[in-house]
């Protein structure tokens, strides 16, 4: 559905993406896991065009189409929903504007309307608060406020940065209890994130990013079982390394 | 405190029949104005006129958009000089007020294009070069007359069989009566939330679809489009421009006039630019008030230079803008809203 070939994205003079490519197979909820810095959030804003004049080299093809270097609202209107890092909800206007807003470029009313009421029936919580303040919401509602602002378009691809965000251990699992139920509703998932042992819940393909490029990937059910991966990210270890001698040189191997 | 109950209430224009009525007698008022007050008031008033305008425009840049700009007198300026040409060379007044608006937002839209690159601080600096390149590039310009400045044609008011003045204050009223009610369109279409979206959260504007770039550059168009406007009619005020009149000061006394009534609101730019003109007009009599007076002209003599006196006005301008972010920070509009709300179906 979504498919990145050797994308290259700089801030002024520094490479922040090393030549990365992956594919987003439709109807699967795809991960990519990193460090702080790895560039994860940096992918999904090149994805979005919300970098300016990037990715420098590379290809985004969505759909067959290429994408690359293409405004925002455009891209958006292709079919692909964006729920930005630290959610971005309109903190003036009610939970009800906020999800009609996301449908800014419908024009098809009464659709809104059924979907609206489908949406909410997703998120009991925001139901009940229909008409207060984004900005008074907790955050954990607020990640749900964005997550059904993005849907109000219709996307067919939703991609997420970060949901885990900031939230209360119970609310990480609700919210991606709520992701993996957006994802039988036929909706493509991309998703970037810290949390791997919630990533390796859901996903079904998870990539490993490191210093912008992709040191691991492959089906989540046996990247979870890699030794490598369950150290480094799961925090598990097998047997005890004297000094850490065994991770030094277990990490060297990785590129 | 927010007297709002949704958003969609706000697509109407009239939120009941008392503001209809007030709206109406207010214009009514205006219109028999000229009949009961001194030609002096006259132009007092025409002097807000011409401010409002500028207000409303930059209102919607700064508080509706959440842009800045620095160089308003810039917009002002090419909207008198341009609209000065314009009569000039013959062209009926109509025409040319709306050519030079037209050619205002133009350069607006241009000085908008660094907007979509850069934020706060850096977009203030860019502006306020434009500003001062604007001044210096139209004193060196033979066309505009140099830094002696131009003469503006009167307008030929006379088939309306009233005094020029009289005249001049209708077609002032009358523009900026269209404004004020364009803006209040304006801001409550489509174009307008997106502007709030914008200012709101830019990131989150161009995830759900709006075309950021596009109404960054826009908003810039309409302010200056404004400004331009003003700027004409600035002209035909003075009767005579010079780079002089559009100085950096300018640029500053808008901004706070918006701060001053209240960013993001009509009202407020109304307000605010009603009471910044009469402050700019009748802080300069301080010196003869009684007491006050004598204390102001002392401390000026001990502490300031000759022109002294006159640094009063800022001074004391600069003291209220202070006191008005720190009792009411949503400015003369929250003010407004207060009593509004006292007084909200009286009499009816």
């Amino acid at each position: 559905m979504l498919t990145i070939e050797n994308i290259e994205t700089f801030y002024d003079k520094v490479k922040v993406l090393n030549g990365i490519s992956f594919t987003v197979a439709e109807g699967k909820i795809t991960a990519i896991l990193g460090n702080n810095g790895a560039g994860k959030s940096t992918t999904l804003n090149t994805i979005l065009g919300l970098i300016d004049d990037q990715p420098e080299k590379g290809t985004i093809l969505y759909q067959g189409l290429p994408i690359e270097g293409r405004e925002t609202h455009r891209i958006i209107s292709l079919g692909i929903g964006y729920v930005p890092e630290g959610r971005e909800v309109f903190e003036e206007l009610t939970v009800k504007e906020n999800l009609l807003v996301g449908a800014y470029q419908r024009r098809d009313k009464r659709a809104v309307k059924e979907d609206l009421e489908r949406i909410l029936t997703w998120f009991p919580a925001l139901k009940d608060r229909i008409g207060q303040m984004a900005g008074k919401l907790s955050g954990g509602e607020q990640q749900m406020l964005a997550i059904g602002r993005a849907l109000m378009n219709k996307p067919d691809l939703l991609i997420l940065d970060e949901p885990s965000l900031g939230l209360s251990p119970r609310l990480v699992t609700e919210i991606f209890g709520i992701i993996k139920e957006i994802n039988k509703q036929g909706i493509t998932i991309l998703l970037v994130e810290q949390n791997a042992r919630m990533a390796f819940q859901v996903a079904d393909e998870v990539y490993i990013m490191e210093n912008g490029r992709f040191v691991r990937n492959g089906p989540a059910v046996e990247l979870e079982s890699d030794e490598d991966v369950r150290e480094f990210y799961l925090g598990i270890k097998e047997n005890e390394s004297i000094k850490g001698y065994q991770r030094y040189k277990r990490k060297r191997t990785w590129r | 405190m927010k007297l709002k109950r949704g958003y969609f209430e706000d697509i109407r224009i009239f939120r009941n029949r008392a503001s209809r009525f007030w709206t109406f007698l207010f214009i009514l008022v205006l219109a028999l104005l000229p009949f009961f007050i001194k030609a002096y008031y006259l132009s007092v008033i025409n002097l807000m006129a011409l401010n409002v305008i500028v207000a409303l425009g930059l209102n919607v840049l700064v508080g509706n958009t959440g842009q800045i700009s620095l160089g308003h007198a810039g917009f002002v300026a090419i909207g008198a000089y341009s609209g000065a040409l314009l009569m000039q060379l013959g062209l009926p007044f109509v025409p040319a007020l709306l050519l030079a608006a037209l050619l205002t937002a133009l350069i607006g839209a241009f000085l908008g294009i660094p907007s979509l690159r850069l934020e706060g601080p850096y977009l203030s600096i860019v502006t306020l070069g434009f500003g001062l390149a604007v001044m210096v590039i139209i004193g060196r310009m033979d066309v505009f007359g140099g830094r002696t400045g131009m003469s503006v044609p009167k307008l030929k008011l006379g088939w309306t069989g009233l005094p020029y003045d009289t005249a001049l204050y209708y077609v002032f009223t009358i523009t900026t009566v269209v404004l004020v009610i364009i803006t209040i369109i304006l801001l409550k279409s489509r174009i307008g939330r997106a502007f709030q979206a914008i200012r709101d959260s830019d990131i989150a504007a161009s995830v759900i679809g709006i075309n950021v770039s596009h109404y960054k550059t826009f908003s810039f168009a309409i302010s200056a489009f404004y400004a331009g406007i003003a700027g004409c009619l600035w002209g035909l005020y003075l009767q005579f421009v010079t780079p002089g009149t559009f100085s950096f000061m300018m640029s500053i006394i808008f901004l706070a006039t918006i701060v001053l009534g209240g960013l993001g609101s009509v009202t407020g730019s109304v307000l605010g630019a009603i009471v910044m003109t009469y402050l700019g007009l009748q802080l300069e009599n301080i010196v003869g008030v009684p007491v006050l007076g004598d204390v102001i002209v002392a401390f000026s003599d001990s502490l300031m230079n000759t022109s002294g006196i006159a640094n009063i006005k800022w001074v004391l301008t600069g003291l209220i803008l202070i006191g008005v972010i720190l009792f009411e920070p949503m400015g003369l509009n929250g003010l407004w809203l207060r009593v509004k709300r006292y007084w909200r179906l009286w009499p009816f």
